[in-house]
């Protein structure tokens, strides 16, 4: 349960490392190449937007002064009582609208009193009385005069052009009245993708051309905009010579055909983007408005694409991070399982390599009773050859020589018990073990050795330990493996193992110390290393002590070592003890 | 030619004794020690000791190094090393020291017998050998 547990935690790990390694750049270039790319796009289109309202700005200013300039043309070219002959005047208007296909509604002299002397066009207007109008009074003031679109006697939309002239003293104003459809087309032609669309307003915010109910709607914006922006004209005073009026601008101070204001504005959930530039010497304002989801249409494709590929490689990146980890952990979870099968096999075979090494040992031991059993029984042979004597004393030698081979018999039979209980079968099974009664059986196998080599086993046992849990078979293990190391390290010059069993800090403790060789730092850091081994090669295994540290780390325990080159090696195995167990 | 003289080493006391015995009642003259000094120490008093039945695993001072002793200090004795079937890489060992054999241990009697008898009468011809060469060299002085 545990182990599923830790093996989901890993998986996640992975999943989450790997999304996080490959979405980071990912996220951080889609959203650099995405910002640079919307910059220059928006700026381009922009630029584009300013070219073409420049561009009209430039026809409307022209298509004005045009109608302006030829005003001025009648005006210069003939007298006041030409220009007071109606027929004269029917005449003129006749070809300037053939001219300019109805530009010029109608044509007429106003007298300074502001009656108008002379009338040609359709409206009946002759005599009729201006000096009230607006548009007459500040034409009177200038050379010339392009009115606001209004309403007038008429009560149709229109605008005045009007030239101030001077006759024998007198002055006088030449005006035609231009016709709004056509000078709204000049403007509602400018169209760009779906709502992309122009519109004129004056300096007080009026419409100077046909405009939607939505747009009707964003005049407050416009006027708001002007302001804050500081797109103020202010009124300089008239022209001295001319009599326009000359204004400045308090925001920018580059000729005002130069003038673009643009940015971006938000009415109710639709957002545009809008271009001023100012008409008529900055009488007027020219507004360009589109949809910004219109005016940037290749921008939202684009980035909804780039949207559509981000949000599809990161759906398979996450699927494949997902897959990947899923199979690299079950790939780890295989192979720990492996390992931990194959521990238990290094154990097994770590259990059959001592016993190996002790069997030698407990051949030489069986083979000394067994070599007197076998002579005592020659013995008897040797003495019955010769049946013929049989004397008191001849059977007396073969009493002796039976018992002496039943003592052997006996010695046998005390050797194989032994070795039989040490060889059973790795068994890994928890019971409540003393460890004196451990140490006293591994020590009493390897007597036999020791003798041989001249070492003398001493043991230091405290009597009062607390019994621990633990497999009895796995802990002989350990210690037979601890006890035979001690006595390579001792060799054939001999020496003394010390084995003490004490209680320290709630742990039991149990110190195999010999006054071997010792080892150098450089051998004692890999001791624990398995393959690792000091004898020569097919001597060692290199996994004895790798296995008890397994095994004592197993049950929760520790091993550590001193030793010093020439003095000694002692190993220290550290056993916990249950709780409640320590007297 | 007196009787063959064989000292018998070993630490098992009873093997020791028995065979003894057994060797005693094959008309040789038995010695005996249960360790490597006290052989050595055996054989400093007694020099006429022909043939040595020596074991290799003993406590202390072993076979091996008994056996370098032995034929450091008397050349001429022959020895027979007894030894378990796990060690006979240290049999074959003593051979290259000098050994004049091996035998495993438990012995066959006969066999122990023929190998004794063959030591010393390996022995005895080395002995002559080197008899003839001092006689020659005496006469060779004599001649001139
Ligand atoms: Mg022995």
């Amino acid at each position: 349960m545990e182990n599923a547990q830790y093996y989901r935690s890993l998986s996640r790990n992975l999943v989450s490392i790997v999304i996080v390694v490959s979405f980071t750049p990912l996220l951080l270039i889609a959203a650099l190449i995405g910002y640079s790319f919307e910059t220059s796009y928006k700026g381009k289109s922009i630029a584009y937007l300013k070219e073409t309202v420049k561009r009209n700005q430039q026809n409307i200013d022209v298509f004005l002064s045009e109608k302006l300039d030829y005003l001025k043309v009648l005006s210069r070219s003939y007298t006041f009582e030409e220009l007071t002959d109606e027929k004269f005047l029917a005449r003129k208007l006749a070809i300037l609208q053939d001219a300019y296909g109805g530009v010029f509604v109608d044509l007429g002299v106003v007298n300074s009193q502001g009656i108008q002397v002379a009338y040609a066009g359709m409206f009946k207007l002759e005599r009729a009385d201006y000096s009230k109008a607006e548009w007459f009074k500040t034409a009177m003031k200038r050379t010339h005069f392009i009115s606001d679109v209004f309403l007038g006697l008429r009560r149709s939309p229109h605008f005045i052009v009007s030239i101030k002239h001077n006759w024998r003293g007198e002055d006088y104003i030449l005006r035609a009245t231009v016709d709004f459809v056509q000078f709204n087309s000049l403007v509602e032609n400018v169209r760009i993708g779906e709502t992309g669309h122009a519109f004129i307003m004056n300096r007080a915010g009026e419409f100077q051309t046909k405009v939607g109910p939505e747009t009707e709607a964003n005049r407050e914006f416009y006027m708001a905009l002007l302001q804050k922006n500081g797109l103020k004209w202010e009124d300089g005073g008239l022209d001295a010579v001319s009599g326009v009026p000359s204004f400045t601008y308090s925001y920018w101070d580059s000729p005002y055909k130069e003038i673009i204001l643009t940015g971006e504005g938000r009415r109710g959930g639709d957002d545009f983007v809008y271009i001023m530039t100012p008409l008529k010497s900055g009488e007027w304002v020219l507004v360009f408005q589109q949809d910004k989801s219109d005016a940037f249409r290749d921008l939202r494709r684009a980035r909804f694409l780039a949207l559509a590929i981000l949000l599809l490689g990161g759906a398979s990146i996450a699927v494949t991070a997902i897959l990947v980890s899923r199979k690299m952990v079950s790939r780890i979870e295989m192979s720990d399982r492996e390992k931990e099968m194959m521990n238990e096999q290094v154990i097994e075979t770590g259990k059959l390599a001592s016993v190996g090494e002790l069997a030698a040992g407990i051949a030489h031991e069986i083979n000394n009773p067994v070599a007197i059993m076998v002579e005592e029984a020659g013995w008897i042979e040797d003495l019955l050859r010769d049946e013929t004597q049989m004397e008191a004393s001849k059977l007396e030698e073969v009493k002796r020589a039976l018992t002496q081979i039943n003592t052997q018999g006996e010695r046998c039979k005390e050797i194989t018990h032994k070795l039989l209980s040490f060889a059973r079968r790795t068994d890994p099974r928890v019971v409540e073990v003393n460890i004196n009664e451990v140490l006293e059986e591994i020590l009493s196998i390897s007597e036999q050795r020791s003798k041989f080599s001249n070492v003398k086993l001493e043991k230091n046992l405290d009597p009062d330990l607390p019994h621990i849990m633990a497999s009895p078979s796995e802990l002989q293990q350990v210690f037979l493996n601890l006890i035979n190391n001690s006595l390579d390290a001792i060799g054939t010059g001999g020496g003394t193992i010390t084995v003490t069993s004490r209680l320290a800090d709630d742990r039991l403790v149990v110190d195999v110390a010999d006054t071997g060789t010792g080892m150098p730092k450089a051998i004692l850091a890999r001791i624990f290393e398995p393959f690792f081994t000091t004898k020569p090669v097919g001597k060692g295994t290199g996994l004895g002590l790798a296995i008890c540290y397994g095994i004592i780390k197993k049950m929760g325990g520790d091993i550590t070592v001193n030793s010093a080159v020439g003095v000694g090696t002692t190993m220290h195995v550290y056993l916990p003890v249950p709780k409640g167990a320590v007297p | 030619m007196g009787p063959t003289v064989v000292m018998l080493v070993d630490d098992e006391v009873p093997f020791v004794e028995t065979m003894t015995k057994r060797l005693a009642v094959r008309d040789l003259t038995v010695l005996n020690a249960f360790s490597g000094p006290e052989a050595l120490e055996k054989l400093e008093k007694e020099r006429h000791v022909d043939v040595i039945i020596l074991d290799v695993k003993m406590p202390g001072m072993d076979g091996i190094e008994t056996l370098r002793e032995i034929k450091a200090r008397y050349p001429l004795i022959e020895v027979i090393m007894l030894t378990g079937h796990g060690t006979i890489e240290t049999a074959i060992e003593g051979m290259k020291l000098g050994a004049f054999d091996y035998l495993l241990k438990p012995t066959n009697i006969d066999q122990l017998m023929t190998k004794v008898q063959e030591a010393r009468a390996k022995k005895r011809a080395h002995e002559d050998k080197i008899m003839q060469a001092r006689l020659q060299e005496i006469a060779l002085r004599r001649g001139d």
